[in-house]
């Protein structure tokens, strides 16, 4: 089951949201209902599920909704319609009581900038929501001491927020959503108010401390990049309707619609592309019992000037060149073993295109792409590397060809 | 035909009625005030006048610095070398009185104002009421209601002297950051917990300024409220106005001007004390 689940959320600003939202529904359109009526649509029909231990992206630009609907997951912005249940609970039918309970143990928020409250150390912002919870104090700053150790501030517990740089003050907000240990992160463009270098720095860490932690992670952000680099899965929103949502790669490589696309074509390729959305399909390769005379003609119908041997279940043996096989052939040796080389350059298909130059730039043969038991999944040649950081297409024949 | 509003009988009216049939609240209320201005009076006098200097020194010392904690020494030696310590012990105990009476109805005010617009809307026109209407205007009434001597004068004091309060409190928690109140709601605060663990303390510079401008205000309420027999310093000046001794007037005046400075100093300090880490 999803950890969190939102359907058919809305919401509209202005003074009888309701009304607005039946007009909305019934096909008025946003400009209609704000020229004519007032309203602000801010999230129109908002339906998706996060997993649990997953960054779920929500990604668009400033007036998109992305932040009023992370605000809707706790109600700091009350929605005006729909349902979100966290663990299979409605938060939109909690009492104010349990509402508190559930935003001081379950869901823990950041704030893109940093929200410390300024007349408290840094530890007693960490200790903050277990002050609230009414932890006593040895406890809460016990525990506090632990969260900090984490983003590795504890030598700073006791100075006071604006003594800290920007970086340093966003591991502080950071400890202090984790501080109560909740399941939920809700984090609103954490990292847009940092430097591009702490910001990567940041994500960095934020990735490593998700493989420890866990958590369930809902994060906002203006910046593509940044969600194709965090996010398991993205949604992509638009004038507060989610356009597309899905895993980076699908996101990249089939955008939804128009707007989708106009965002992706700007992308640095090379820091999104991996070896498997390069790669081709392997179509010279023999197996190693078939001997070298096969293996020549196989070439020789291909026009290729050397073939990858593979063994039982595609094991990627090595690579044998026309030349060697032709000698083995007239020398009357049968055995594929003694002539293949199997030094030859290989890589894992997650590994960035970036990653692929300098191998690209020095191997006489194709990369061959193998997965972790060394099995044949792809080749790459020079030039479809070239074509990946280019952003042209790779045909199924290996050629690139723009659209 | 002439069309007009009879306000000046409702007034009287409504004074006359209220004289009349609260005769008792009024001595009660006045009961309370007299003695809360002679226990404070009856403390500085009781205590050796060196302790008090001493003490206030040293409060001036460890809020507002050397240079404050060596004007109030010197302050304090002028003041007994004229011979005014008993006044001077009035005039501290009317201002204590009124100043914590007016922080006591002033800060929760403005903590409500704060909390709702429809609340802040009805106080700030009666809050206008009191900053501009002319102080005789509310001085009799006052005699009125409580007699001439300190009493009528603490409540005169307290009128004019709590707009300020009520205005930076207000001011103060509205200008809160919304980042620091919505953070503290994430967390699942209480009202109560946002207003106590985030709004005051980030508002206390603001609300310290209040505190510092109702100290003033009453302090500059002294020498009025000595024509309604309140005693003190303002006595002092009222005395030598009317008898045209120019000399001991202006020694009434510097006493109250010495005064002045040093609970302004001393309150400022703790305001700004706290400025430093919320900026």
């Amino acid at each position: 089951m999803s950890k969190i689940e939102v359907k058919e959320l809305y919401k509209i600003f202005g003074s009888h949201p309701r009304e607005a939202l039946v007009k909305l529904k019934s096909g008025r359109s946003k400009e209609d209902l704000l020229q004519k009526t007032g309203h602000t649509v801010g999230i129109n029909d908002a339906n998706f599920a996060v997993d649990e231990g997953e960054i779920f992206v929500i990604m668009g630009l400033s007036g998109s909704g992305k932040s009023t609907l992370v605000r809707c997951i706790n109600r700091l912005i009350e929605p005006t319609a729909g349902t979100i249940t966290l663990d299979g609970e409605d938060i939109t039918k909690l009492s104010a009581e349990k509402l508190r309970v559930m935003r001081q143990k379950k869901i823990g928020m950041v704030f893109q900038r940093f929200a410390l409250f300024p007349h408290r150390t840094i530890l007693q912002n960490v200790a903050f929501g277990l002050e609230i919870q009414g932890l006593d104090k040895a406890t809460r700053e016990e525990k506090a001491m632990t969260v900090l150790e984490t983003v590795g501030l504890k030598d700073w517990s006791h100075v006071y927020p604006e003594q800290l740089s920007g970086g340093m003050q966003q591991r502080v907000g950071l400890a202090r959503a984790l501080a109560a240990d909740p399941d939920v992160l809700l984090m609103d463009e954490p990292f847009s108010a940092l430097d591009p270098l702490i910001r990567k720095e940041m994500q960095e860490e934020l990735v490593e401390l998700q493989e420890r932690l866990k958590k369930t992670i809902l994060f906002i952000t203006h910046d593509l990049d940044e969600a194709l680099k965090l996010g398991d899965r993205i949604a992509i929103m638009k004038d507060g309707i989610i356009a597309q949502i899905g895993t980076p790669e699908e996101i990249l490589t089939n955008p939804a619609d128009d707007y989708v696309e106009s965002f992706v074509t700007d992308v640095d390729r090379s820091k999104v592309l991996t070896a498997e959305n390069i790669m081709f399909r392997p179509f010279a390769i023999v197996r190693d019992d078939d001997g070298p005379r096969v293996a020549v003609r196989k070439m020789q119908e291909e026009g290729f000037s050397n073939i990858f041997v593979v063994g039982p279940e595609r094991v990627l043996l090595g690579i044998v060149t026309v030349e060697k096989a032709l000698e083995a052939v007239k020398n009357n040796v049968k055995d594929l073993h003694q002539i293949l080389d199997a030094d030859i350059p290989m890589t894992a298909p997650d590994v960035l295109v970036q990653d692929l130059l300098p191998m690209a730039v020095t191997a006489k043969v194709p990369i061959a792409v193998v997965d972790e038991n060394k099995r044949l999944k792809g080749i790459i040649v020079r030039v479809s590397v070239l074509a990946g950081l280019s952003g042209m297409e790779v045909g199924d024949d290996g050629v690139p060809h723009t659209d | 035909m002439e069309f007009r509003i009879p306000i000046d009988q409702w007034a009287d009216f409504i004074i006359n009625y209220l004289r009349i049939n609260y005769r008792s609240f009024f001595r009660s209320i006045s009961g309370v005030i007299e003695s809360f201005v002679s226990g404070f009076e009856g403390l500085l006098l009781v205590v050796p006048v060196i302790i008090v200097v001493a003490i206030v020194v040293a409060i001036a010392w460890k809020m507002a610095g050397r240079g404050v904690a060596l004007f109030s020494l010197a302050g304090f030696l002028l003041l007994l070398s004229m011979n005014l310590w008993d006044q001077t012990a009035r005039t501290l105990a009317l201002v204590l009185t009124s100043t914590v009476i007016a922080l006591a109805i002033g800060i929760p005010l403005g903590i409500l104002a704060s909390r709702s617009d429809p609340t802040e809307r009805i106080i700030r026109p009666i809050l206008d009421l009191m900053q501009t209407m002319p102080i005789f205007v509310y001085l009799l009434p006052a005699v009125m209601f409580f007699g001439i001597g300190p009493v009528p004068a603490v409540i005169a004091t307290v009128v004019f002297a709590m707009p300020p309060a009520i205005r930076l409190t207000n001011l103060g928690i509205r200008q809160v950051p919304a980042e620091m109140t919505e953070a503290s709601i994430a967390f699942g605060s209480t009202p109560m917990q946002m207003l106590t663990k985030v709004q005051l303390p980030l508002a206390l510079p603001s609300i310290m300024a209040g505190v510092n401008q109702c100290i003033m205000l009453s302090l500059s309420m002294a020498v009025i409220a000595s024509m309604i027999g309140a005693g003190g310093l303002g006595a002092v000046v009222y005395r030598a106005i009317t008898r045209l001794e120019i000399g001991s007037g202006f020694e009434g005046g510097l006493a109250v001007v010495i005064i002045a400075i040093i609970l302004d100093r001393i309150t400022q300090s703790v305001g700004k004390g706290t400025t430093r880490k919320v900026n």
